[in-house]
């Protein structure tokens, strides 16, 4: 299974895009915000509490880029570098909310809590039929799950299925993105599905009609 | 010959669609999942539930946000320009 970079397929190189930037594009500005702001918005979502800081912190991100592109030197690629200040600007402002709110949005990586919600279903589910999600209405329905399922996931593992699985970031850029080992990342990756794939299945199989 | 439990398979899910495991504990997932039917199925909800995630709308930036950003490119773009 292999998952290209989503931008790759629509954006110029990234020598045309840093020039482009430079020399003050609007056009090319505008694209690259309507191509990764939303992505960048589930990603900032896993370390803030609410979408408001989240979309600040996107702001904040894209102004950093508007000053700093003269000194992108271009040891990454220019989505690696964006989604790396986004990151770290995310975790500054998370760390900061942790300490006012009455709860910490940091969990220890492990397993969920449990306790609402369908239960995480092993091995006995296996060979659960699952529907196809061919009309609007399931695939709606699967998408509100899926959200449901990575809220409640520990931050690593979030972070690292939103940017793999959600945003189509190969393993290379996670990797280059978190500052992370490929090991640590394909552990949090597994975990995550695990847990995401434990969600579905219990609750299709809550749902599911009787033959 | 490497075998595995089926505890053990799904474990390697991952690495093996990740093409990040040695070729004998490949050859071995293989082999594991040709003749277990129940690792079938959990490796069918697995890949589904990764194309799942992948199944989002493709969305603009909120309108106010994307605004705000644009001017502030212009902005401190042409000052920049401006100096040079």
């Amino acid at each position: 299974m292999v998952v290209g970079s989503i931008a790759g397929d629509v954006l110029p190189p990234d020598d045309v895009v840093v020039t482009a930037l430079r020399a003050g594009d609007e056009t090319m500005f505008a694209t690259l915000l309507d191509t990764w702001s939303h992505g960048m918005l589930r990603v900032a979502r896993s370390y803030v509490s609410t979408d408001h800081s989240a979309e600040e912190v996107v702001q904040d991100t894209w102004l950093a880029v508007i000053d700093g592109i003269d000194g992108f030197e271009g040891r990454s690629s220019v989505k690696t570098w964006v989604y790396r200040i986004l990151v770290n600007t995310a975790k500054k402002r998370g760390l900061r909310e942790s300490r006012t709110l009455p709860w910490s949005a940091f969990e220890r990586d492990g397993q969920p809590s449990g306790g609402h919600g369908p239960p995480m279903t092993g091995r006995a589910e296996f060979t659960a039929a699952w529907p196809t999600p061919e009309g609007e209405a399931l695939a709606a329905e699967a998408r509100g799950l899926i959200a449901e399922a990575l809220s409640r996931l520990p931050l690593r593992q979030r972070v690292v299925i939103t940017l793999r699985d959600v945003e189509g970031c190969t393993s290379d850029e996670v990797c280059d993105i978190l500052e992370i080992s490929a090991a640590n990342q394909r552990v949090l990756l597994h975990r995550a599905r695990t847990a995401v794939r434990g969600w579905l299945a219990g609750y299709y199989e809550s749902v599911k009609q009787p033959d | 010959m490497k075998r595995f439990t089926c505890d053990q398979l799904v474990e390697l899910l991952t690495a093996y669609y990740d093409d990040a495991i040695d070729p004998t504990t490949r050859d071995a997932v293989r082999t594991h999942l040709s003749c277990c039917a129940d690792c079938r199925g959990y490796e069918t909800q697995f890949l589904a539930t990764v194309r799942a995630l992948g199944d989002r709308p493709v969305e603009p930036p909120p309108a106010a946000m994307r605004t705000r950003l644009l001017a502030a490119f212009r902005e401190r773009r042409a000052g920049r320009l401006a100096d040079s």
